[in-house]
């Protein structure tokens, strides 16, 4: 019997379906029936409102102007693929130093969350490095409360996020160009095709999937924004993003209810995006069975 | 045209190097204040080197301070134990999906599939409510199931090595009387090695840099990993800036040790994993 149960494929896929089941599956679950009612996290009992705490997510000024900040970090993640796929382009020609070069750009998307906070933290402070440079540059009459001011915050903010995230961008563009066979190009050079034609009719083709799908995942990550706001501002000055007010709502206010509603609709804005994406982009990849 | 190329080049370089100032400068000026005693942070300008480079009182102040040791213990038990656990676990199902026919095979791997496209953020209001119901709340044993749970990324990797295993090795050792599980052990997990490095790079760096599981699960102070102590120095530091530089430095001199050591790997696991 125990010989049957060692040859048994559910044996080895079991612990894998159960943490998937706990820890994905049945919170999702939850989530759904908890959005539907409202729950301090506590009472064992709960109160069904009907679709009451979806109606003030989108009614509530409080609760859909997080998506308005998370505009800032959209347009923020254009900049950020523009810098990445420039820098991709020209590092993928013989450059002096490109590894050095490489790593310099990559660097700051292995650094710990709260680290960057704190970098930038005392980067906007009043009189920190960043005034120090506008006035070395003699821009000193530009300088303002980079984090204090609510019309600059959520830009200082989401610059931070370029900073941070660019290098992965890059890094992916990089490996999508580098595996261009060498041979297209030589070809190409061969027909008197200049750099720019190169990269138009050779380089853009070769990387259409991965930009698109770079896209794809700024809409959703500029959605799930969470750590650098939290770290640094706390959500004051009008840059409560949307997971940072879901965060609040549930953990610090207990309306576990409203906040499930919050995690309910950006699940399904995530969801109904990657669909558009499987639509538009069909997978070139192999069958995994 | 010969100007035109100098300008080209000269134009190359010149984005380069401004683009090295702009990650490297915010780094080296906190690094900078670092090293000042709080009389001459207060003195100097951001942008002026410390007088004395081998001044480390503050490292010693956020060291102790910041309880900095019991952070890096525990930030390490966690990874030890998640990383073993994520790809024991990973190999397994991975093992069975690709080597073995069952029945509903297609549906579990479609539940591993969508479920990779839960971000993880968003269902901790959920989540939360689970771990508590299993009285994991606020033991390292909250992060680490977390972390071996929402895992999907990993199990992608080894499925995907696992196919350029031959099935003809597993044949000849069935055909030599090994039993299933002899064979993910003796043949199968030896031969996963590179993907198995792979997943303990990007997860590893992932783990180290956590922030969210631990902030909200593991609140009492002598559960502090490294992200949540220097956290903690947001407030009772406020005024020491060197202090909090200090304790930055210590937690990013790590990652750039482990880069400069394991570059090559870590270009190919994020690529590897981000592209799932």
């Amino acid at each position: 019997m125990t010989g049957r149960l060692r040859q048994s494929p559910w044996l080895y896929v079991a612990p894998a379906l159960i943490l998937l089941i706990t820890f994905t599956y049945a919170p999702v679950a939850n989530m759904v029936y908890y959005s539907f009612h409202a729950w301090d996290g506590l009472d064992p009992a709960m109160t069904w409102t009907g679709f009451d705490n979806y109606v003030r997510v989108f009614t509530d000024e409080r609760y859909w102007r997080v998506f308005l900040i998370s505009l800032y970090y959209f347009v923020a993640s254009f900049a950020q693929i523009a810098v990445a796929l420039y820098f991709a382009v020209i590092l993928s020609f013989s450059t002096r130093f490109r590894n050095l070069f490489k790593g310099i750009l990559f660097f700051p998307y292995l650094l710990n969350a709260v680290a960057v906070g704190f970098v930038f933290l005392y980067l906007f402070q009043p009189d920190g490095t960043l005034d120090s440079v506008l006035r070395l540059l003699g821009l000193g009459e530009h300088t303002r409360l980079w984090l204090g001011d609510p019309d600059i915050a959520n830009i200082s903010l989401a610059g931070t996020s370029v900073w941070r995230f660019t290098g992965l961008n890059f890094v992916l563009f990089l490996g999508a160009i580098q595996s261009i066979p060498g041979e297209i190009y030589e070809a190409a050079e061969i027909d008197g095709a200049n750099r720019w034609h190169q990269f138009l009719h050779i380089i853009a083709p070769g990387i259409r999937r991965i930009i698109s799908l770079s896209f794809i995942l700024a809409v959703s990550g500029s959605l799930a924004v969470f750590e650098i706001p939290f770290i640094m501002t706390g959500g004051a000055n009008d840059t409560r993003t949307f997971v940072v007010q879901a965060y609040e709502t549930a953990f610090q206010f207990r309306a576990i209810g409203l906040a499930s509603a919050m995690a309910v609709v950006l699940l399904l804005i995530v969801l109904v995006l990657t669909w558009i994406q499987r639509r538009v982009l069909p997978d070139e990849e192999v069958n995994l069975t | 045209m010969r100007i035109l190329a100098r300008t080209a080049t000269f134009a190359k370089y010149a984005s380069l190097v401004g683009a090295s100032m702009v990650v490297l400068i915010p780094l080296v000026v906190v690094l900078f204040a670092s090293l000042k005693t709080h009389e001459e942070y207060n003195r100097t300008g951001p942008l002026t080197p410390p007088e004395n480079w081998f001044h480390f009182a503050n490292f010693a102040t956020a060291w102790t301070g910041g309880d900095m040791m019991r952070g890096f213990v525990n930030t390490t038990l966690i990874l030890v134990v998640s990383l073993t656990g994520t790809i024991l676990v990973g190999t397994l199902a991975a093992y069975a999906i690709n080597r073995f026919d069952f029945p509903f095979k297609k549906w579990i791997l479609g539940l591993f599939l969508v479920a990779a496209l839960v971000p993880g953020v968003t269902t901790q209001v959920a989540t939360y409510q689970i771990v508590k119901s299993m009285g994991l709340v606020n033991t390292p044993w909250a992060a680490i199931v977390l972390f071996m749970g929402t895992d999907i990324i990993s199990i992608y990797i080894f499925l995907q090595f696992m196919q350029s295993i031959p099935a003809s090795l597993d044949q000849a050792a069935m055909m030599d009387g090994a039993s299933r599980f002899t064979i993910y052990r003796r043949i199968i997990l030896p031969l996963m090695k590179p993907a198995i490095a792979t997943v303990v790079i990007i997860k590893g760096i992932a783990i180290y840099n956590e922030f969210y599981i631990p902030f909200l699960y593991m609140r009492s102070p002598e559960l502090n990993v490294i992200s949540t102590a220097l956290f903690k120095f947001k407030g009772p530091y406020g005024a020491q800036w060197e202090t909090i530089a200090a304790c930055t430095m210590i937690v990013i001199i790590p990652t750039v040790v482990i880069f400069l050591l394991l570059q090559r790997f870590i270009y190919n696991g994020i690529t590897a994993g981000a592209t799932k």
